[in-house]
């Protein structure tokens, strides 16, 4: 196991590489200069050629390309091309209301969606079935936005429970923190609460319809027992998976939650970024994304492990 | 489909009336504003953005100010002298200015200060252009001596179009015009807390306690004396205009800098709110074309085209059909300022006949070329003008290659003077503000110089522009700006759109806000 993990981590490594070439070339091909957009609308070419030469931006391609990856090695991420800050504190200062906002939000959609989708299946057929698979279409078919503006006109201009918009840091007080997320999770984990009750529900019935099951329930094996213990773990692999999958879901729609509900996290600075064509920060947040969902695929292909004793690696 | 900003505006509705107060907590001692886009730059004489700008303001101090009604007053400087037949000028600092670091200002700091700012800004270029020897004989004056007679020098120095003339220390004002300077370091009413900052989200000001304003005089706009009622002003960037209207409904916020038209009717009904346009000269809208190009390299087809341009129909879609917040017919400079003509208006008045458009068009020799329009679809503002430019030019006749692309992606290809098929383009929409096209001196668009993008070249027009500038005789001016008007819809450097002004939201114990780009200075809470 330990060998196995291990090699998984080394594997990243190429991987890395190749995307961040892929990236870089795409950024290098992508039309948009950040010359111009620090210019300005006044400027003209002659203001744009001067910018884009102290920038550095007229080396060749390899040039570039190298002295970034070995930054990379130094583990230096480089500097923005537009605020002059360094892009790690610039992601440092973005990591902290993003993964506020994710991590709640995958539990909160796994405490719901799970349970949901063991009682759809067990009901399946009858108008709870139905009831949960209405509202599991309706959290998929909803934009995020519309859930986001609905939440907050019913929480915070209609009752005055919580803010409208904003990040407030844990270090600020864990209640003020709580405060400002709550909408937003609940914004988020809409589409994502859909997604797994679906699968849930699925895998769950599938195990249900199976032999053992019955004879569970001949030997008077308790309802609960049979659909947690027996049905559920049994059902857990593509549960688990959907959840990893979810996580790129959840990145996606954390850049429209994070710009309804104006928080700073990295979704918002990665459309900033591409929009100012800031490749120094562009590069560094892909990559940074890339990182984390080979993660994400290594923690699930070690749970599998965890909830099925066949799979062994 | 369901639209965002539709869905608020029925939730928005529906909370006005009868909602409980939900006013949250606010710090007496802190403003809380949300400007138009983020403050991305931070130096205000390396960019033109208009938000850099506003925060140069916050940060750093002018040799002169500007009043809302566009007279040029001193600032920073106590008085001048003008000797010489007008050639001589001798600026004065006044006693009590400070940088950020605890430094005196030196006339030596604002000589390189002008220096840097003329590399980057038209009227600093015409006036280095006529400048013999600038220089700093002591600690507090700064010498002017000119080959000529420049009459505004004090507007050139004073003027907010961007870039403003900002001052900065020296060892600051010797970095490359074309670079940023590394640190915000200024003698304006506030200091920059960059240990504060979180680019694309926040940034945030405090009182300079060092910052001595004028003695005399009344606030009025960056004119006049800077007397800052807030310790600390606090920067929010929304990058949804929709949340910040809310977040001002709510409370949460004290000052929106534009909100959206659409929300008008909703945030006049409740009594917390206030708006205003704070800048009465809007935004002067554009259609630029490519001279180098076919089409539009035929002065017949550019002048057909005027009679396709429907103003009302630009700005309804860019500010709606409430009339304060637009103007047509609009010239080549901004209405209602001195030099505004109403030669040539006619064109773009009455129904629009595109049958008669299309005959003209074809007549001046137009046989189907293709017109590449350049539409940033992430504007906006300018997205909409946009779909109208290919709307006007389809309906007479022109066959329009509609191109969405990022305002980005607009920046960079619009300097590209190739062909269509080469990467270039023929046709863009831009929006300026009012104030860069107050007179033939700072309206860059208009130059005949062929450097802009567009690369519109007329030796008359430069002519036109030298004579305005060597005269002092404002009813000369006048009459050369009414002639460069005339030449205009002779050649069409480009094609007039509308005027359209931009609401700012506050809320209602917020007072002091003054005319103009949004200052802090004046403002209190009440």
């Amino acid at each position: 196991m330990y060998a196995y993990i291990l090699r998984r981590i080394l594997a990243t490594i190429p991987v890395m590489l190749i995307v961040a070439f892929i990236v870089f070339s795409l950024l290098y091909l992508t039309p948009g200069d950040p010359a111009a957009v620090i210019a300005g609308e006044h400027a003209t070419a002659e203001d744009i050629a001067r910018i884009r030469a102290n920038l550095g931006l007229n080396d060749p391609f390899l040039l570039r390309f190298g002295s970034w990856i070995a930054s990379i090695m130094q583990f230096d991420l480089g500097t923005s091309l537009l605020t002059n800050m360094p892009v790690s504190q610039m992601i440092g200062q973005r990591i902290e209301p993003t993964l506020s906002l994710m991590l709640p939000t995958l539990m909160l959609a796994v405490c719901i969606a799970v349970p949901l989708g063991v009682i759809a299946a067990w009901r399946a057929g009858t108008k709870v079935d139905h009831f949960i698979t209405v509202f599991a279409v309706l959290g998929f078919s909803v934009p995020v936005f519309v859930v986001g503006y609905a939440l907050v006109w019913s929480f915070s201009l209609k009752l005055g429970w919580l803010p409208v918009q904003g990040y407030a840091p844990i270090g600020q007080g864990v209640s003020r923190w709580f405060q400002h997320l709550v909408l937003p999770c609940l914004t988020l984990s809409s589409a994502y609460i859909a997604l797994i009750t679906r699968i849930t529900r699925t895998a769950v019935l599938e195990v249900l319809q199976q032999d053992y099951i019955r004879t569970a329930e001949a030997k008077g094996v308790g309802r609960r027992a049979i659909l947690f213990v027996h049905a559920l773990k049994n059902a857990s692999v593509p549960i688990i998976t959907v959840i990893g999958i979810g996580v790129a879901l959840l990145i996606g729609g954390a850049v429209v939650t994070e710009s309804v509900f104006a928080i700073p996290g990295l979704g918002r600075l990665t459309m900033e970024s591409i929009m100012r064509r800031d490749y120094p920060v562009i590069q560094a947040i892909v990559l940074l994304f890339s990182i984390s969902y080979v993660l994400v695929n290594l923690l699930i292909d070690i749970a599998y492990t965890f909830v099925d004793p066949r799979i062994r690696y | 489909m369901l639209r965002r900003r539709t869905f608020l505006q029925a939730a928005a509705a529906a909370t006005i009336i009868g909602s409980p107060s939900i006013t949250r907590a606010a710090s007496q001692s802190t403003l809380r504003f949300i400007p138009v886009i983020d403050l991305a730059f931070l130096d205000p004489v390396a960019t033109t953005a208009q938000v850099s700008r506003t925060h140069g303001y916050m940060v750093f101090d002018t040799l002169y100010g500007m009043s809302k009604n566009l007279e040029v007053s001193p600032q920073m400087v106590e008085g001048h002298t003008v000797e010489d037949d007008g050639k001589l000028w001798t600026l004065t600092l006044r006693d009590g200015l400070f940088w950020h670091d605890g430094e005196k200002v030196l006339a030596r700091d604002c000589v390189a200060s002008i220096r840097r700012w003329a590399a980057r800004d038209t009227y600093g270029s015409s006036l280095m252009q006529v400048t013999d020897e600038l220089s700093a004989p002591d600690d507090k004056t700064i010498r002017f001596r000119l080959k000529r007679p420049f009459p505004y020098l004090p507007l050139a120095l004073g003027k907010v179009a961007s870039p403003a003339c900002f001052m900065m220390p020296e060892r600051l004002a010797n970095t490359d015009p074309f670079k940023q300077i590394p640190e915000m370091i200024g003698s304006g009413p506030f200091r920059y807390v960059a240990s504060e900052r979180v680019p694309g989200s926040r940034n945030v000001y405090e009182r300079f306690d060092k910052y001595k304003p004028r003695e005399s005089g009344t606030p009025d706009w960056t004119a006049g004396p800077k007397i800052v009622n807030f310790d600390r002003v606090e920067w929010t960037t929304m990058p949804d205009a929709a949340t910040g209207t809310t977040a001002v409904q709510a409370g949460e916020q004290d000052w929106q800098e534009a909100m959206p038209h659409d929300f008008m009717p909703l945030v006049e009904a409740d009594s917390n709110l206030r708006t205003q346009i704070l800048d009465d000269l809007g935004f002067t809208c554009q259609m630029r074309v490519n001279h180098l190009q076919p089409p539009f390299n035929n002065p017949a087809i550019r002048k057909a085209l005027l009679g396709a341009i429907d103003q009302e129909a630009f700005m309804t879609a860019v500010a709606g059909s409430d009339p304060r917040f637009r103007y047509s017919p609009l010239g080549y400079f901004t209405p209602n300022t001195p030099m505004a003509s109403k030669s040539g208006l006619d064109v773009f008045t009455g129904p629009r006949n595109y049958e008669k458009v299309k005959a003209e068009l074809k007549a001046a020799g137009y046989n189907g070329e293709k017109v590449v329009l350049l539409v940033p679809a992430d504007s906006l503002a300018q997205k909409p003008l946009g779909d109208i430019a290919a709307d006007v030019m389809r309906k007479a006749g022109m066959n329009v290659e509609y191109v969405a692309i990022d305002f980005g992606s607009v920046l960079k290809r619009r300097v590209n003077k190739g062909t269509a098929e080469e990467g270039g383009w023929n046709a863009f929409v831009g929006n300026w503000q009012g104030i860069d096209w107050l007179n033939p001196l700072g309206h860059s668009t208009l130059r005949g110089d062929g450097v802009f993008p567009g690369w519109y070249k007329s030796d008359k027009m430069e002519a036109l522009r030298t004579q305005w500038i060597e005269t002092a005789d404002a009813g000369e001016q006048v009459r050369i700006a009414d002639d460069i008007q005339k030449l205009s819809f002779e050649e069409v450097p480009y094609y007039p759109i509308g005027q359209y002004k931009q609401p700012a939201l506050h809320r209602a114990d917020i007072e002091g806000i003054m005319k103009g780009t949004s200052v802090f200075w004046n403002v209190r809470r009440v």
